[in-house]
């Protein structure tokens, strides 16, 4: 796993930080040289939203090398409350517990490591939004 | 531009050849296609691959086939498109003949998926996705379709059953076909009693892994077979990005393309070869090829019209599910099995009378698609 | 010891992950002991001391309602380090969006490792070198299988925002004392996974020798009895000590209540303390004073005297409480918590 290329993600990658374009409005993410739906160059930095909604889902079973130690794990197509979409790991649910429309919100976990003498790398999942009992 | 035939096509089995290189491979499938074909030579060499890069560390295809096959001095190149790497590598192929550039051309696609193992190859297939944000998720290439095919079964009331209906008649269309990986019937029942690889799509509505060759001459000197159309459009890489990520815009953009070349419509297709790598690929990929409405494919699959003998023939040899998805291999074999149809040489899998087929190479999801038109003369 | 300038809380907030292994699961795979708690926190397979810290950090900005990049020093306190060198404390400043004008680092101190990151946050706000500081306590605690401690040893952690006294800050400090010795009760070598310690003499030299040290020591220079303060935390790594702790320095058990976390939740060492600081100030009422201990092996304890501010009523109901992490839960089997503990090597 390359160092360099997960610390040039890392302010996304933890914080959710997208792009605004100041065009068209759409949220962008991740980030990009210009807008994908009106073509225009002028985008502002901008944090998402940290909250939204299962579109769609799946529970990945055989996964790709270096996720494998936390397999199966659900996967989700998320439209966050700003209109954004993203994909994401779905945490903290049992496959059983999903279903569209469920309410998500973000969370920082681990998301693979190399072995255990390499760099941990961090980022964004979901999991169903914790309320008050 | 000037019209391309296809002058000699050839293929090897699909399956795990553990006594055969990349390079045995794609040279088996390049010789029977030469000989086929007999043209005086071959001006440029097109070799589509997807995964000799992570799966063999193997790259510079291009002259390495080409010195494989005793082909100096000509310019060979690789071509690569991810799963889509053989359709737009005919793409490319036929620019070179039809622009007048190049008279006649090879077009390998090779794939050797069998020297890795299986969480190896499920990451070399996650390369068509984006690294830093999408197969960075965990997710896999059958997870993304895996989204897909829920979303279709919620908005469009589908059943499982409709969905995997495709991939039974595949595998009913396969029996017979000596290059197809799994020649044998399998029921709607088994597959939907098959385990869950990405919920809610079973192991048994997903390709397998294999290795082949397969090749084609194209060449200005009139054919039986010509290349009606060769089209290649891309979409929105990121799936999240698509205003609706059940429709397949490439397909769309592509086969619109495709079918405004060839001065036909969709009616006018007397059989299709489909990118099921997934069932639901399949099924989205017949609605924006525009032979069925969004959202009644399923139905349409599950109705038997896409049997050898219904209304549209799909999958005639088997297609990615029961021929086998030898990926970056693939779009060769679609064009190879199209020309095998219309020549009249499909043997057990022969479609009677057909003129028109079509062949559709997709890579990633639906990231790029490929689409080929051959007709009969 | 006294601030030369009044400092208080600003937020607060907790994580508790929300699996949850029974003591009588413990029991069953490795035969029966009296069983110290009901069931311990553990961190799922994705979890660590980090992503703990990051998620009670958040929730204490939230609570704070404070912009990140105003933090001045962030310091976490953890003996379960991802890496044995590099910060933890780096990783939750980029994640709450405080880089890079910050100072960060991580403490180790045992089970008191939060607490004396309070310490060095209190000292940075008091002399004007910060407006705020932030404290972390986290952990995903070890433990030897079979080993007693197996039973108690939980994931969990707690953040705490300093910043100085006004009407914003949700409690304010009188004073703080600390109490330290050589005392070898409890530690982990470099290189091992699992700790060792010193059975029955964790007890009386080590666990009360220290907090009663501490606290008596800060209640004389406060000029203070128990009967001062409505509420008291103290280190719980079982359900007994804290209880019979706070017998012994004259508290009852209704002011240790709100607090004791440790039956549901499980000994979360340097995490400990702090979120029983937190789910006692998510009961608490402007004006109550609450005595808070922590104990570290090795050995030392850090005492704090806290008084509950107005503010703390403004972010009822709407900012989680400890409960409802202790609420949200998934029982898990001995298997699955291997699992997840990295007890399984693939």
């Amino acid at each position: 796993m390359s160092v360099p290329r997960y610390w040039r993600e890392i302010k996304y990658r933890y914080r959710l930080i997208g792009e605004l374009c100041t065009e068209c409005g759409a949220i962008i993410f991740p980030r990009r040289s210009l807008c994908p739906h009106c073509g225009c160059r002028e985008l502002e930095e901008c944090k998402l939203s940290e909250t939204g909604t299962v579109l769609s889902w799946t529970v990945i079973q055989h996964p790709p090398k270096g996720y494998e130690k936390y397999a199966p794990y659900v996967v989700a197509l998320i439209k966050l409350d700003d209109g954004a979409r993203i994909l994401s790991q779905v945490v903290d649910v049992e496959p059983e517990e999903m279903r569209v429309g469920l309410r998500v919100e973000a969370t920082f976990r681990r998301v693979r490591e190399d072995g255990s003498s390499g760099i941990i790398e961090y980022g964004y999942k979901f999991r169903p939004i914790i309320e008050e009992p | 531009m000037r019209p391309v035939y296809i002058a000699g096509v050839a293929l090897t089995p699909i399956g795990e050849h553990w006594e055969l290189s990349l390079r045995d491979l794609a040279c088996e499938a390049a010789l029977k296609a030469l000989e086929k074909a007999e043209v005086e030579r071959i001006d440029a060499l097109y070799v589509a691959n997807m995964g000799a890069a992570p799966l063999q560390s193997q790259l510079h295809l291009g002259a390495l086939m080409a010195d494989a096959l005793g082909l100096y001095g000509l310019p060979a190149m690789r071509v690569e498109a991810a799963q889509a790497s053989g359709g737009v590598a005919v793409h490319e192929a036929y620019l070179a003949v039809a622009s007048g550039l190049y008279d006649s051309v090879l077009v390998i696609g090779v794939e050797k998926m069998s020297d890795a193992l299986p969480h190896e190859v499920r990451s070399a297939l996650a390369m068509a996705e984006d690294q830093e944000y999408t197969a960075y998720t965990g997710v896999t290439d059958v997870g993304l379709c895996a989204l897909l095919h829920r979303l279709y079964m919620e908005r469009y009331e589908a059943k499982p059953e409709e969905v995997a209906a495709l991939a039974a008649i595949s595998h009913e269309h396969a029996v017979g076909c000596p290059h197809a990986q799994y020649p044998f019937r399998v029921s709607v029942e088994k597959i939907l009693s098959s385990p869950m690889e990405a919920d809610p799509i079973h192991m048994l509505e997903c390709s397998g892994i294999g290795d082949g060759a397969a090749a084609l001459v194209l060449t200005a000197d009139r054919g039986d077979v010509e290349i009606a159309a060769s089209t290649v459009a891309v979409d929105h890489f990121f799936l999240t990005e698509r205003s609706d990520p059940l429709i397949l815009e490439a397909v769309g953009t592509a086969s619109k393309r495709a079918y405004e070349t060839a001065g036909i419509s969709p009616r006018d297709i007397d059989l299709v070869e489909l990118h099921d790598s997934t069932t639901i690929m399949g099924i989205l990929s017949l609605e924006d090829l525009g032979f069925v409405e969004k959202g009644f494919g399923a139905r349409y699959v599950s109705e038997g019209n896409v049997r050898r003998d219904g209304e549209l023939p799909v999958n005639t040899f088997g297609g990615l599910k029961a021929r086998g998805n030898p990926v970056g291999a693939t779009g060769v074999y679609q064009v190879a099995e199209i020309a095998l149809q219309l020549l009249g040489e499909a043997g057990r899998c022969q479609v009677e009378d057909a003129e028109v087929g079509l062949a559709e190479n997709l890579g990633g999801v639906a990231s790029t698609a490929s689409i080929t038109i051959l007709r009969r003369h | 010891m006294k601030t030369s300038r009044p400092v208080g809380i600003i937020g607060y907030g907790a994580y508790i992950p929300m699996n949850r292994l029974k003591a009588s699961e413990i029991s069953r795979v490795w035969g029966g002991c009296a069983e110290p708690i009901e069931e311990k926190a553990v961190a799922s397979i994705d979890e660590d001391a980090v992503t703990i810290a990051v998620e009670c950090a958040r929730y204490a900005i939230k609570r704070a309602k404070i912009d990140p990049r105003e933090i001045g020093a962030i310091y976490v306190g953890t003996e379960s380090k991802p890496y044995a060198v590099k910060p933890c404390g780096t990783i939750v400043a980029e994640a709450i969006g405080a880089t890079p004008h910050v100072t960060a680092a991580d403490y180790e101190f045992a089970c008191k490792a939060g607490t004396e990151a309070f310490q060095a946050c209190i000292g940075l706000v008091s002399s004007g070198m910060v407006k705020y500081a932030m404290a972390i306590g986290a952990d995903t605690a070890q433990g030897r299988p079979a080993d007693p401690l197996e039973y108690t040893v939980a994931c969990g952690g707690a953040a705490f925002i300093f910043t100085l006294k006004s009407e914003r800050t949700l409690a304010y400090l009188e004073g703080s004392y600390s109490y330290v010795t050589d005392t070898p009760d409890f530690w982990r070598r470099g290189l091992e996974m699992y700790p060792r310690h010193g059975n029955r003499f964790t007890g009386e030299p080590a666990y009360f020798r220290h907090i009663i040290g501490a606290a008596k020591g800060l209640m004389a220079e406060l000029g203070y009895g128990p009967e001062d303060f409505k509420y008291a935390v103290f280190h719980q790594p079982n359900v007994k000590f804290p209880v019979k702790v706070a017998k012994r320095l004259g508290f009852s058990m209704d002011a240790i209540k709100p607090g004791l976390i440790v039956p549901y939740v499980g000994n979360t060492y340097a995490g400990s303390t702090p979120i029983g600081l937190a789910a006692t100030l998510d009961v608490a009422e402007p004006g109550d004073r609450i005595l808070v201990v922590s104990y570290g092996s090795g050995a030392g304890s850090d005492a704090f005297s806290f008084v509950v501010q107005d503010a703390i009523m403004e972010g009822r109901p709407r900012d989680l409480p400890v409960s409802a992490f202790i609420a949200r839960k998934r029982y898990i089997d001995y298997s699955l918590y291997s699992r997840m503990r990295g007890k399984i090597h693939l």
